[in-house]
Formats: structure tokens, C-alpha cells, sequence
């Protein structure tokens, strides 16, 4: 050790270490994760078994998906709000359309609206520039509204979620959730499509620096709108999953996931303001949300308390990583 | 002279690191008197201003107002002790409508008006919004706004550039007669018929020194542009390239024809010839319309009027995607504008492959890596910090934006400044690789702020002054003096002998 620390005697050794972690940044997010793990472990020790390790994963998985859509829309500097209504949606129409229709055309015509939303974002932010917040928002209230109308037409014929669903979603095999079936291709998709396409590519230069893609030739609104369906159709995926985990359908079920997913999103080390991030640690980051959820309910503190706190954890670990990982 | 002058500055410097911005500059302003601060790009003028001003502190020298000692930490300091400036960008905030504004900075609204009236423009409404004035009209209202505030010293710096003549005119006009009522004006033109109507004396800068003060009279542009360039006469004389070489290479075939192109309200009129195999310079003092040309070629701006052919085509370009399917690649003379600062050099000189639609698909690392080596190779780029580009060193970014059209196989390559600011290797190997291309066929356009390249690099030297062609002259001849006097708007000079290169110089300088 001693030999190889000394050849570049120049610089400092904290400095080595923030550009280690600035080179490595999904470092740290594995230490955290595990260091939650072995706290739970210490509180509540024999909770941290195989059956415990399935639920979490299984309940990490939808957050994943959803934090997935933040992750490339934040990679360009954006955000997707509207993944919440288009995953409920598509769980609501799924469970709705599946009481006469074949699975596989209720889960075709759930997935409709999310290709809707999804252009009429991309439309929005890539052409009419308006900003992704305020567009996504939008488009979200939208969507929520359009949903209660259909509801009304529905309202009689109940509800049935295919069974292929609540297989996917609830299921294990050999100990292992089914959902991973789902999951794992489409985080390989996410990955491969940010690291080795030319469409990925874009996604982190777009998110850098608009105006040198603009001068490379790149049309902005090609790459926006292309991103924003991608996103919505995956968020659209999602709901159809977690219908099959929920079960019952309801106007607002994948709601109170939104804001989790940008924030894991963000503790994986995606940057708001584009450019930089990746999927690996995003899905990092859900199951440290996920652990964290775990953690703070077997604390057996009131629901006040609980958020307090998971709100605070949540800024502070945000706050922490990125200075460990910014090297400067 | 018996009067005591209003404003006297000796000996101030100022650093920027190592870098000296202004050595030993002085100035002597008479009360009364329009007084022109003139100097080449990179003299020292606009540091000398913002001193003046209070935006930046001088680190030596002495001034004084009135015999006082002068110090200005803010602009308001600058102001109480009297002196005013007016700017070439208009400063009004242009949410606000213009009585807003004139409370913004206190001033008296009644005399604003009158100044506004006397200018020239009779129908201004104070409630509109700065935003729907016209940019011109704006200038004007500046320059009312300055006047309302009655200072001793007021500071125009290149006040009158892009105002339609009439409005100039008035201004020059209104300038003059307030310079009658003891009240003086430092003028900072490149114009030398304003300077000539306008001023009494010019303080002429060099290198941050002030190297001469002269007065105003009938065929003072000849001394004035002596004193600016100094000793720079004799070593221009010995940077020449081989002629004979030069004219064999610019013959290719006319890859871009520009003519009468206009765009936005600087570049007014401007047609060229730019041919394969050749480097063509382009010079100007700042804000002539080269920025708007260089916009206009790359497809980011649309012309107002004119046509650029491309290969004897007519080409329209809506987006720069346009200009670079054409083959057609822009470096931009500010780094921050071309690269993606997070992303790797890797990611950076390949971004172009991904950019149409049918290329969005999985990459072909080997092909791509291949192509960026090549590139990477080709322009010695440093890559020991390659992960991400913004922890390069300015010239190894500079490198990199170039890199990405080799690695593109762009034909034609419009260079803007991009050796400002980088250091003196790099600046060769850009020469030295510029030359390479040019001799391999392809064209390239070259703005330059340092003259002294233009005999390094090009094959020819477009001079641009007040958004017009005023002369292109062949690189034999086109040394720092003939440039600077063109780049003034000057004729060139009728006695000077063209040609007959020195003998050093048959060495080739021009690829050390």
C-alpha cells in the first residue's frame, strides 16, 4: 500500500479521494445502502432474512421504474411529473377494460393514454419550450380529470385485474419476485440506451449543453419528444405492474410515488440540471428509499414524526452525496 | 496649455494574474474637450475605461478629478464624482417601462426629455416598455439619460456603432455643442470620420501603454495607426510566408460563394468567395458583423437578405444541421459554446455522429473509437483527464471542439478566434494543422483578433468594417500595419511596395 500511495506524493490524499468518488460515484450509494441494512440489522436483529429481502426488492421495483422516467427526463435537465396519472391510468383502465376484454387488449389500451400524454409533453417542452415542470403538471392535472370522466362510464361494470398481472406484480419464484422478470430487461434497456446509443448520448449532451449539440447538428425537439413518450410509455409499464402489486384499483394509486421518484432519482446522483447520472444508481437509490421506509416504521414512531424525518434523511443524504461525488 | 484638465490618470496598471491588461496608461482630459482613446484590440482601452468607470480597481497609478484624487468602486462612485458612461449595448432594463427606469437610476425626468427631443426622436412615450423601443432609439435614450444627469466627464464607447446615420449624425452634433458648454467627453470610436468631425485630441494605447497623445487635424489616421501598431511595423516584414507557394494553393473551386448577404443589423453587405484548399482570414475590430457572418454561414441566424451557394448551389439553412450536412462545421470562438463541460473528450468529439435521427440507435464502439483516436492523435490532445471535458486545459478544449469536425470529415471548417485565450504551442499546432486541412482540399474560415496570424495561416485576408467587405487583400501584403489601416476603414497605403518576400522568410513560419 504504502509504495503506491507514495508515487503521486503530490496530491493530497482527500483529494484522491473525491476524485475517486467523483469516478466512481455508485460507491458511496452501495456503502449507504448497506450501512442501512446493518442499522436495521442492529435494531431489529433476524428481520433481515430472504422473505424480507423479496418484499423490499419487490416494493423497490415499481419506485424503480417511475424513478427510471426521472432519470432520462432529468439527464436533458427536465422532469416528468406526469408519470404518476399516466401509471394510474393504466393500472385504472387495465383493471376496468380486463372485466370484457382480453389481458392483452386492456393492457393495449391502457397503455394508449400514456402515449398521448407522453406527446403531448414532448410537444410541449421540445417545441413550445415550455418548461417541464410547468408542461408535465400540465398535462398530469389533465389526465387526472380525464380519468374521473371515464370513471362515470365504468362505474358499473367493476373491476378485474388480469391475473397475469397479479402474477407478475405479487408472485414469487424460487424466493425470487416475479417482477424482476419485468424489471431487470427494461433497467438493461435503460442502461444500454444512456450508455451505448447515440439517442443516450444525446440525452447527457442536450442536458449539458444545449447550444453545442444545437451547433453539432442535433434538433432538440427530436430528442425531447422522443424522450418524453419514452418515459410516459414506461411510466404507463409501471402501472400496469403495480396493479398487479396493489390490486385495488383507485383515481390516485401511483400518486404518492411521484415525488419518491424524483428523489431517488436525485440520491442516485442524477443531476436536476442534466448531464450527468445514470439508471445503476437510480435503482441505488429506490432501494435505499425503499430500506429507509423500512427502517422508519419498525421505529414505531407516529406518521408525523416518520415523514419529518424521512424528509430530513432524505435532504441530507442528497446534500452529502453530491458533495462527496462533485470534484472540484 | 493653460488650463488645468478635468481628468488626469498616470501610470495605471492592472493585472489579471500574470497578465498585465494595462501597464502604464495615461490620460489628460481639458475640460471642454471631446478627447478619442483609441488602441487595436487587445490594447488596454476597455480596461482603462472600467477603471474609470468603477467596475474593476486599478492595482497602480494615479487619478485624480479636478485635482482631487479619484478612487471608484462602483459605477454610482464613478457617477457622484461626475462622470457618466454610455455603452455600446444598450442598458436599460427592458421589463420596465422608461420612466421605471429613469427612477432607477435618478434621473430627472424633465431634462431627459429635452435631451430625448434634442436626439432627435420626438414621440417617445415614457410608459412604454424598454423592450418596444427600438434598439437604436434605446441608444439614444442612453445617451439622454447621460446627458440629463449634466456630468463633468462623459464616456462614450462606441456609442454611434449600428446607429442609422441620421440619428449618428445628431448625436455626433449634440455631443460636439455640449462639449462647448465646458464639459468633456472621452470618445471611444473605430470610426475615423466621427473621430475626425468630433474630437480635439486622441490618447492612442498600445500593449497597455499609452504611446501617444496627438490632436485632431486633416491626415492624422496615418500617425494615429502608426502609434498603435509601434514597433510591430518592423516585425510584421519578417513573418511573411512564401508568395509563390500561396498562390499555387488558392485555386481550388469555389466551395462557399457569399453575396450581398445581410444579416440581423450589424452585417450589412457582404459578398466573398471562400475556395477548397484554401484558408481565407476574415478581419474586423470587434462588433463589424463577424459574429453575424460566422452565425449566418453556420445556419444558426437567417440572413436578411443575400445568398451563400454552396459548391454553385444555393443553400438556405434553417438549422445548423442544414450547414453541417452540407459539410460545413462551426467552431465557436467561446469553448463553453461547443462542448458538453460534464461529458467525456470521448463523448464530445463523437457527438456529431449521433445527431440525425437514423444514428440514435446502438453504437458502434469500434467504428467510433476508431474515428476519435484518429482525431485525438491527429491534434495531440492531452487526454490524461479525458473523463470529463472542463477538466482539460483551455487549449486542449480548444482542440477538442476541432477534433469533432476531423472526426466528422467536415470540408469546411469556419474557424472563429479560436486561438484567443490558449496558449502559445497550442496555437501553433492550430496554425500548423488549419494549413494541413487547407492543403488537403478542404476550406476554412478564419476570424482572427490577433493579426499577426493571418500572414501565419491564410491564404487571403477579408477585411470587414461597419458590416461591409472594404477590402481583401493577398497575404503577401497583408501585414499587421496594411490590416489595421484596412480594418479602420483606411485606403490602402498608394506607395507601398507589394511582395518581394524577405529572405527569412522563404523558411515557411507559417507550419513551425
Amino acid at each position: 500500500m504504502s509504495i503506491s500511495a507514495s508515487a503521486p506524493a503530490s496530491v493530497p490524499a482527500g483529494r484522491r479521494i473525491r476524485r475517486f468518488m467523483s469516478d466512481y460515484p455508485l460507491v458511496p450509494l452501495v456503502v449507504l445502502l448497506l450501512l442501512l441494512v446493518l442499522v436495521l440489522h442492529i435494531l431489529q436483529p433476524g428481520i433481515v432474512n430472504q422473505r424480507w429481502i423479496a418484499n423490499t426488492v419487490k416494493f423497490a421495483i415499481p419506485l424503480a421504474l417511475l424513478a427510471g422516467c426521472q432519470t432520462m427526463t432529468m439527464l436533458t435537465g427536465g422532469i416528468d411529473l406526469s408519470v404518476g396519472t399516466v401509471a394510474t391510468m393504466a393500472a385504472f383502465i387495465v383493471a376496468t377494460q380486463g372485466v370484457d376484454n382480453p389481458p392483452a387488449v386492456a393492457m393495449a389500451l391502457a397503455l394508449i393514454p400514456a402515449l398521448l400524454i407522453g406527446f403531448a409533453n414532448g410537444i410541449g417542452v421540445g417545441v413550445f419550450r415550455v418548461h417541464p415542470l410547468i408542461m408535465t403538471l400540465g398535462t398530469s392535472l389533465i389526465g387526472v380529470g380525464c380519468l374521473q370522466v371515464y370513471q362515470r362510464t365504468v362505474i358499473a361494470s367493476g373491476a378485474k385485474v388480469p391475473e397475469f398481472l397479479t402474477w407478475l406484480g405479487t408472485g414469487l419464484t424460487w424466493g425470487f419476485p416475479n417482477a424482476l422478470l419485468l424489471f431487470i430487461p427494461v433497467a438493461a434497456l435503460l442502461i444500454f440506451i444512456q450508455r451505448r446509443t447515440g439517442f443516450g448520448r444525446l440525452l447527457y449532451a442536450v442536458g449539458d449543453n444545449e447550444r453545442a449539440t444545437r451547433l453539432a447538428g442535433v434538433k432538440y425537439w427530436q430528442v425531447i419528444l422522443a424522450l418524453y413518450i419514452f418515459s410516459s410509455v414506461l411510466a404507463g409499464i409501471m402501472g400496469l405492474l403495480y396493479i398487479g402489486l396493489i390490486k385495488a384499483p383507485s383515481l390516485s394509486l401511483a400518486e404518492p410515488l411521484v415525488l419518491p421518484s424524483v428523489a431517488a432519482a436525485v440520491i442516485g446522483g442524477t443531476s436536476i440540471f442534466g448531464g450527468r447520472g445514470g439508471y445503476t444508481g437510480t435503482i441505488l437509490g429506490a432501494l435505499i428509499l425503499a430500506v429507509l421506509t423500512t427502517l422508519l416504521t419498525i421505529l414505531q414512531m407516529p406518521e408525523g414524526a416518520r415523514r419529518i424525518l424521512f424528509g430530513a434523511i432524505v435532504l441530507l443524504v442528497t446534500a452529502a452525496y453530491l458533495r462527496i461525488i462533485e470534484d472540484r | 496649455m493653460t488650463t488645468a484638465p478635468l481628468l488626469e490618470a498616470t501610470g495605471v496598471a492592472k493585472n489579471y494574474g500574470a497578465v498585465a491588461a494595462l501597464k502604464n496608461a495615461s490620460l489628460t482630459l481639458l475640460p471642454g474637450e471631446v478627447h478619442a482613446l483609441m488602441g487595436a484590440n487587445g490594447a488596454g482601452k476597455s480596461t482603462l475605461v472600467k477603471i474609470l468607470t468603477g467596475a474593476i480597481r486599478n492595482d497602480g497609478g494615479r487619478i485624480t478629478v479636478r485635482g482631487r484624487p479619484y478612487v471608484a468602486r462602483t459605477p454610482a462612485d464613478a457617477r457622484r464624482s461626475g462622470l457618466v458612461s454610455v455603452y455600446q449595448e444598450p442598458s436599460l432594463i427592458p421589463d420596465l417601462d422608461v420612466i421605471s427606469n429613469l427612477r432607477l437610476t435618478q434621473t430627472p425626468v424633465e431634462p431627459f426629455r429635452e435631451w430625448v427631443r434634442e436626439l432627435g426622436v420626438p414621440d417617445l412615450d415614457l410608459r412604454d416598455l424598454a423592450r418596444d423601443v427600438p434598439l437604436a432609439i434605446q441608444r439614444v435614450l442612453d445617451l439622454a439619460r447621460a446627458l440629463a444627469i449634466a456630468p463633468d466627464v462623459m464616456l462614450l464607447d462606441e456609442m454611434t456603432a449600428a446607429l442609422p446615420a441620421n440619428l449618428a449624425e445628431r448625436v455626433i452634433d449634440v455631443v460636439k455643442r455640449q462639449s462647448q458648454t465646458g464639459r468633456s467627453v472621452i470618445f471611444i470610436s473605430h470610426r475615423f470620420v466621427e473621430i475626425a468631425a468630433l474630437c480635439d485630441r486622441a490618447t492612442v494605447l498600445r500593449d497597455g501603454e499609452t504611446v501617444g497623445v496627438v490632436d485632431i487635424a486633416p491626415g492624422v489616421e496615418e500617425r494615429i495607426v502608426e502609434l498603435m501598431l509601434g514597433a510591430k511595423i518592423e516585425k510584421a516584414r519578417r513573418t511573411r510566408r512564401d508568395a509563390g507557394e500561396t498562390a499555387a494553393r488558392a485555386q481550388g473551386d469555389t466551395r462557399i460563394a457569399v453575396r450581398n448577404l445581410r444579416v440581423g443589423t450589424k452585417l450589412q453587405d457582404v459578398s466573398f468567395d471562400l475556395r477548397n484548399g484554401e484558408v481565407a482570414g476574415v478581419v474586423a475590430l470587434e462588433g463589424q458583423g463577424q459574429d453575424e457572418l460566422f452565425a449566418a454561414l453556420a445556419g444558426s441566424t437567417r440572413p436578411a437578405a443575400g445568398t451563400i451557394e454552396v459548391d454553385g448551389r444555393a443553400a438556405r439553412f434553417a438549422h445548423p444541421v442544414d450547414a453541417v450536412r452540407e459539410g460545413i462545421a462551426y467552431v465557436p470562438g467561446d469553448r463553453s459554446e461547443a462542448l458538453a463541460m460534464k461529458q467525456s473528450v470521448r463523448e464530445n468529439i463523437a457527438l456529431p455522429f449521433s445527431a440525425a435521427f437514423a444514428s440514435w440507435g446502438p453504437i458502434n464502439r469500434r467504428r467510433e473509437g476508431a474515428k476519435v483516436q484518429a482525431a485525438i492523435e491527429r491534434l495531440q490532445i492531452d487526454t490524461r483527464a479525458q473523463r470529463e471535458v472542463q477538466r482539460l486545459s483551455g487549449g486542449n478544449q480548444q482542440k477538442v471542439t476541432i477534433a469533432r469536425w476531423i472526426a466528422a470529415d467536415a470540408r469546411t471548417i469556419l474557424c472563429f478566434d479560436p486561438t484567443r485565450g490558449i496558449d502559445v504551442r497550442t496555437k501553433r499546432e492550430i496554425y500548423k494543422l488549419l494549413r494541413e486541412l487547407a492543403d488537403q482540399g478542404k476550406s476554412i474560415l478564419f476570424y482572427t483578433s490577433e493579426l499577426e496570424e493571418i500572414q501565419l495561416v491564410c491564404d487571403r485576408a477579408i477585411v470587414i468594417f461597419g458590416g461591409k467587405v472594404v477590402d481583401i487583400l493577398p497575404v503577401e501584403i497583408a501585414d499587421e500595419p496594411a490590416l489595421t489601416r484596412a480594418a479602420y476603414g483606411l485606403p490602402r497605403e498608394t506607395g507601398a511596395e507589394p511582395g518581394i518576400p524577405t529572405g527569412g522568410a522563404q523558411q515557411g513560419e507559417a507550419a513551425p
